[in-house]
């Protein structure tokens, strides 16, 4: 054991901070959910994350990154997330089907897709859950109906995040009709604008129109879109959502700078309830217990391991984490919680959003199942 | 940077688990209370016979000279085990201590096996097993004090873990001064964080072993028909408490990491592993006893063991307030980022 960075580890987290100072925008960008201005002043930040080379950092050279490894990630992401930078608009790109493209997709779609996915060119969205199939994912009822040398997709997906705005999407599809639950099914890419898609924004809680529903009525697409053979979308899927529930998505840098601001706004609070301090100390530790936890991953797979249940583990962690520590911001904000501007507007908008935390990438109560089920050995309900 | 433990840690942690699943199984510590005992000799003669007792004493001084991140696993093992001698106290504080102050016969006498040596500090009052112990180490505010156990006054008190015997012990005229000053605060200061770091390992240990016991439980208990395991209100008691565990492990791996008594970062480290490993623990004992319903309060369930223990631990070597003091003080100072996550007081294994 030995929790030092190395120098060379040093000299790119210098490097990284040069870029980044250098790099990012003064002053924030408009939300990319609420306006296709915001969505696209956040595609032009993409590309020049890119023409840095800094869109993805442990993708191989070919395909636009660097090739690095996990620890040199978080490397880049605290000093991404301590730089104030945008939000990433391609994050269902970029974190999730990119790492199952590179597991599992011909050398081919790697070529076709990963390029333009790392310029932001080409933005993602994720069309796996549907009115009747959200945490039962397995319910799934949109068909992909082959046709010649391709399919015909058809059905009804929500929830579908960035879909308002973004180019393409990756969705789950019964491709053997006969077929029920889990089995059967397949992971098939198809563009947002091709004819037969429909997409209806949906207002979220916060006012934003964060995600949409997409209609697709005989959307043509060609079986290369398919990803792994057919009836594997699940175990794809699967594998997809460790990333999602894993070190990628929500890396612990995010968190980190959360709770730095946190207790810098107690320790410019006058009169800070005692409670409140200790809510703060808490989440300051939360958020460093989750960044360690997940250098220890990263070291871990560093050395041959792999991710499993414990992906589970960690999303109920920083979800709930999330969630107390935005709270206890709101403590602090006092009367003035309920103002819509300022920085107490920003940790308002933060604590709406971490409630979606619990939610996404599969229920806290699934998780909890998962953990349960598959850590525990717990027999199945 | 590295977290995995050396092959050696790993061998070394795999042989003292091996060991103690095979001399410190629960029928062999029920037998020991019935006789109103809590020190098996032939236990501790196997304990000694690996050099257990040296762990962390440099080899110069006879010991192992182990880093203490290779001491985290054992002394969880220990925990895990409910082990009732006073290896994780002798091997992961009072030695090193003696060792650091120069104390060389004492400590001969300990790493042979002839002799066990208790301790009291500010922060952990009662002395462990000081009536069988040769002599005590007397950590005070100015110095640091070494007093054979006959010239002490010891006066038992009733433990509320049957396995923990602990004992008051009256101030002695003419103890040998090991240290003073700000020799015996720097002394004083490291023993304080392994204190913490230990307690913090054992209980950690112990929350994983009542996670474990509870979810065999839940798979043989029948009710509705069904194990009642399969019930998602159950599955999520144990889900909750394995993810307090899971999060307080790397804690404290990083906490044992540091070189104990560093200074405030490290200090503050040790305190948030003490903090996580302790309230993971104790949430991991009560839901375990929650989900045995009425075995769970009952005798002959091992949990009580371990929540009693837990509870004791948590404690000393810091309360929970002193802890989240100690975290406070440091966080405000410097809060959460990239130049605070591996304090570089010195992160040597």
């Amino acid at each position: 054991m030995d929790l030092r960075y190395t120098p060379a580890q040093r000299a790119f987290r210098a490097e990284v901070r040069a870029w980044m100072a250098a790099h990012v925008p003064a002053a924030p960008l408009p939300s990319f959910d609420a306006s296709r201005a915001g969505f696209e002043a956040h595609r032009a930040w993409e590309r020049t994350l890119h023409e840095g080379r800094w869109s993805m950092v442990t993708w191989p050279e070919a395909y636009g990154g660097r090739g690095l490894d996990l620890i040199r990630w978080l490397i880049f992401e605290e000093e991404y997330w301590a730089a104030g930078a945008p939000l990433r608009v391609n994050q269902n790109g970029i974190f999730l089907l990119g790492p199952t493209l590179m597991e599992f997709g011909t050398a081919e779609q790697k070529a076709r897709f990963l390029p333009p996915m790392a310029r932001g060119e080409e933005i993602w969205a994720q069309a796996w859950s549907e009115p009747q199939a959200g945490s039962d994912l397995a319910a799934v009822r949109a068909r992909a109906v082959r046709d010649g040398n391709g399919y015909r997709l058809s059905g009804h997906k929500i929830w579908s995040s960035r879909a308002a705005w973004a180019d393409w999407a990756f969705g789950l599809f019964r491709t053997d009709l006969a077929s029920e639950r889990h089995h059967g099914l397949s992971l098939i890419l198809f563009p947002l604008d091709a004819p037969g898609v429909t997409r209806r924004p949906i207002r979220q809680i916060d006012g934003e129109t964060g995600f949409a529903e997409l209609l697709l009525e005989d959307v043509a697409v060609p079986a290369s879109n398919r990803i792994g053979a057919e009836g594997e979308g699940w175990r794809i899927c699967m594998a997809t959502a460790g990333f999602e529930r894993g070190l990628m998505l929500r890396s612990p840098a995010r968190f980190q700078t959360a709770a730095r601001r946190l207790v810098e706004l107690c320790a410019r609070t006058p009169h800070a309830p005692a409670a409140t301090r200790e809510a703060v100390v808490q989440a300051a530790m939360d958020a460093e217990a989750y960044a360690l936890a997940i250098y220890a991953t990263a070291s871990r797979l560093a050395a041959g391991g792999r991710i499993g249940a414990e992906a589970s583990l960690t999303k109920i962690f920083w979800s709930e984490m999330d969630v107390a520590l935005h709270r206890t911001a709101l403590d602090l904000l006092g009367p003035c919680l309920e103002l819509r501007e300022g920085e107490g507007a920003a940790w308002l908008d933060g604590f709406l959003f971490s409630l979606a935390g619990p939610i996404y990438a599969g229920t806290n109560e699934i998780q909890r199942n998962i953990v349960a089920e598959r850590m525990l050995g717990l027999p199945r309900g | 940077m590295d977290f995995a433990l050396s092959e050696e840690a790993r061998l070394m942690a795999g042989a003292v688990a091996g060991l103690l699943a095979d001399s410190c199984t629960t029928a062999q510590l029920r037998a020991l209370l019935a006789r109103g005992d809590s020190f098996d000799r032939d236990r501790w003669g196997r304990l000694v016979a690996m050099g257990l007792p040296g762990a962390l004493v440099p080899e110069a001084a006879g010991g192992l000279g182990l880093p203490p991140a290779d001491f985290a696993p054992l002394a969880e093992a220990c925990g895990a085990a409910l082990l009732p001698e006073p290896l994780v106290e002798m091997a992961g504080i009072t030695l090193p201590l003696l060792a650091e102050a120069g104390e060389r016969v004492l400590l001969a006498r300990a790493l042979a096996g002839e002799a066990t040596v208790a301790l009291v500090h500010p922060r952990a009052p009662f002395a462990l097993h000081a009536a069988r112990a040769a002599a005590v180490v007397l950590v005070e505010p100015s110095r640091i004090r070494l007093a054979p156990t006959g010239a002490l006054r010891i006066t038992p008190r009733e433990s509320l873990d049957p396995f923990r015997p602990i004992a008051e012990v009256a101030a002695a005229e003419g103890a040998e001064t090991l240290a003073e000053g700000t020799a015996a605060a720097a002394l004083s200061a490291r023993a304080a964080d392994r204190g913490a770091l230990w307690s913090a390992a054992q209980m950690l240990g112990m929350g994983q072993r009542c996670i474990d016991l509870a979810a065999a439980f839940v798979q043989g208990r029948h009710q509705f028909g069904r194990p009642v395991g399969s019930f998602q209100a159950v599955k999520h008691h144990l889900a909750s408490a394995q993810v307090r565990v899971e999060l307080a492990r790397p804690v404290l791996a990083a906490a044992s990491a540091q070189s104990p008594g560093a200074g405030p970062a490290t200090a503050a480290r040790i305190a948030h592993a003490k903090l996580a490993c302790g309230t993971a623990a104790e949430a991991a004992a009560c839901a375990a006893i929650q989900v045995h319903g009425a075995m769970g309060y009952s005798w002959e369930v091992d949990l009580h063991f371990h929540l009693k223990r837990i509870l004791a631990l948590s404690a000393a070597w810091g309360t929970p307030a002193e802890l989240r003091a100690t975290v406070a003080t440091r966080i405000f100072a410097a809060p959460p980022g990239p130049e605070t996550l591996f304090p570089e007081e010195d992160a040597r294994g």
